[in-house]
């Protein structure tokens, strides 16, 4: 009896077995992956677990930290990360517009670009030291809550810029061409079509490069951040309670301080501090995850 | 009469290569002027220096002249106002992501109308113009992304007739759409003919017979041969033009 002649030949069989190991090793990394986030944050949560109660978030440490809550450092993280997202913005945006939407190719334009890529590839350390030498010192905003905002708003630059620019491009180039044929400028083109079908693209961008930035220490550890600073207590200081020319104190660098150089510090203490530093990462990111798969919806072509 | 349209000695280059070579013929007021030629001829290059939309191509180089009503169009100072003189259509329709409404008043808008009324009127009278209203005036909230390819091609056409263009440019306006469809735009084309000078790059040698006063034949980014629809296709001086037209090529 011959063979059918349906049955897989052996180079089909070949294709499909190496189809089925793709898809294994694939399968592999990214269960993987999510293994490591998923033990990171059960473990921080289980060490954490004796610590963890309202009145960590809303007490001040006392102590050194031993005892108290994490009330004002978690507050200078916040107004660390809205003002820098307030500086980054408008730089970036404008930016990202301008070698998008305006520049010709050229010399000029490529080398911009080149430096806006090695920005990003600066270690957050040496931003520490450029905001120091920069802002604290040549600018004279000595160290404090708006010199390290501009700090981690440079340090930011690029990675605001590229989603910037990635979601300016994903306009398709036939709407621009639609409206400069119906006698629309440049500005005007950009300001009816682009920039209003790019914004959600723009604003997801920028809210994970903020969340990056509130678990930032380096960057904030010469240019104003303080391991302790007495905060005014009731209820209206309490929400705004630096100046914008104060030294602060912020999560990342009083777990930093905390888990290297208190002596005799409760462990758990250290493992909540990292809970809340995380858990306010998550909650950033997934203000942008939400806002994304809204856009998704929301697509008009 | 002057010409309405003339080009003269017109070249294009990109980064070197020579897309338009030396085109020169006149357009007549009010009537319909087919530009045929295969792929890579120069058709769309050629249009896009009527209404200098080639200024966002930063490799396009141009030389020679376009008159409009006897003034280079190089040495007009209102751009904007130029695009709106000579309106656009291209090959592929577009939508652009807003309502339908919106993309009809958009030209209209730009030019500073902002007055409800006069938006309303002038949307459907365009869209009129372009066959569409019966289809949509019911549903002008709707995003003109959503329509048909057909019916968004309509849509590109009344955008251009938004702004009552006294040349309006059609580039291989029916590769995207069904026979049905380009026939209905052609009648809207025969009617405009009346107030408009009509420009048509196409590929499809049969239309342009139907359509057109006047015929430019394009090869290899030359003019070969210009003339009237019946001397083109009856008597053409050119062996290469008879060839085209009488379908030997392509």
């Amino acid at each position: 009896m011959s063979p059918s002649p349906f049955a897989p030949t052996a180079h089909e069989r070949h294709k499909e077995a190496v189809t089925a190991r793709a898809h294994a090793v694939t399968l592999a990394a990214t269960v993987a992956l999510s293994l490591v986030v998923v033990a990171l944050f059960v473990t921080l949560v289980v060490r954490a677990a004796p610590a963890l109660s309202g009145a960590l978030l809303w007490e001040n440490p006392a102590d050194k930290g031993k005892a108290g809550g994490l009330w004002a450092p978690l507050i200078g993280t916040v107004w660390l990360v809205v003002l820098s997202v307030l500086l980054v913005t408008p730089v970036g945006v404008a930016a990202a517009i301008y070698l998008n939407e305006y520049a010709r190719p050229g010399p000029t334009t490529r080398v911009i670009s080149l430096a806006v890529t090695s920005l990003a590839g600066v270690p957050s350390i040496v931003h520490a030291l450029f905001g120091l030498g920069a802002f604290v010192l040549f600018a004279g905003l000595g160290a404090s809550l708006q010199a390290a905002a501009c700090t981690i708003a440079v340090m930011n630059l690029p990675v605001v810029i590229a989603s910037a620019r990635e979601a300016l491009g994903s306009v398709p180039h036939a709407f621009r061409e639609a409206c400069w044929n119906l006698g629309a400028s440049r500005w005007h083109t950009l300001r009816t079509v682009v920039l209003p079908n790019s914004l959600g693209g723009i604003l997801t961008g920028v809210i994970f490069a903020v969340s990056r930035a509130a678990g930032e220490t380096a960057p904030i550890l010469f240019t104003g951040a303080v391991f302790f600073r007495a905060i005014p207590d009731g209820v209206p200081a309490r929400l705004a309670p630096y100046g914008l020319d104060d030294p602060f104190m912020a999560l990342a660098m009083h777990l930093h301080v905390i888990a290297t150089q208190v002596s005799q510090m409760p462990p758990e203490r250290t493992y909540a501090t990292a809970v809340v530093l995380v858990t306010l990462v998550l909650l950033i990111n997934s203000v942008a995850v939400v806002s994304r798969l809204r856009l998704r919806k929301h697509r008009k072509w | 009469m002057t010409a309405h349209l003339e080009c003269r000695k017109l070249s294009v280059s990109y980064g070197g290569v020579r897309a338009l070579d030396e085109v020169s013929f006149e357009v007549p007021r009010r009537s319909i002027c087919a530009i045929v030629g295969p792929a890579n001829s120069g058709k769309s290059s050629l249009l896009k220096c009527l209404n200098r939309t080639i200024d966002f191509v930063d490799t396009a180089k141009v030389t020679g002249e376009v008159l409009l009503d006897g003034t280079a169009v190089s040495k007009l100072r209102d751009v904007l106002g130029l695009r709106r003189r000579v309106g656009m259509v291209f090959p592929l329709p577009v939508g652009l992501p807003m309502s339908v409404y919106d993309n009809v008043a958009y030209a209209p808008r730009s030019r500073g109308v902002r007055a409800k009324a006069e938006l309303d009127v002038i949307v459907e009278r365009a869209l009129r113009q372009a066959m569409l209203w019966d289809e949509v005036k019911d549903r002008l909230a709707l995003l003109g992304t959503r329509l048909s390819g057909g019916q968004q091609q309509r849509l590109t056409l009344a955008r251009a007739l938004s702004m009552e263009p006294e040349v309006l440019c059609l580039d291989e306006f029916s590769i995207a759409i069904d026979p049905v469809t380009t026939m209905r735009i052609e009648e809207v084309l025969h009617e405009l003919k009346r107030t408009t000078t009509i420009i048509l790059a196409t590929n499809l040698v049969q239309q342009a017979r139907r359509l057109a006063d006047q015929v430019v034949f394009l090869n290899a980014a030359k003019l070969v041969e210009v003339g009237d629809v019946v001397s083109m296709f009856e008597r053409p001086r050119v062996m290469l033009t008879s060839r085209y037209l009488g379908g030997a090529i392509g």
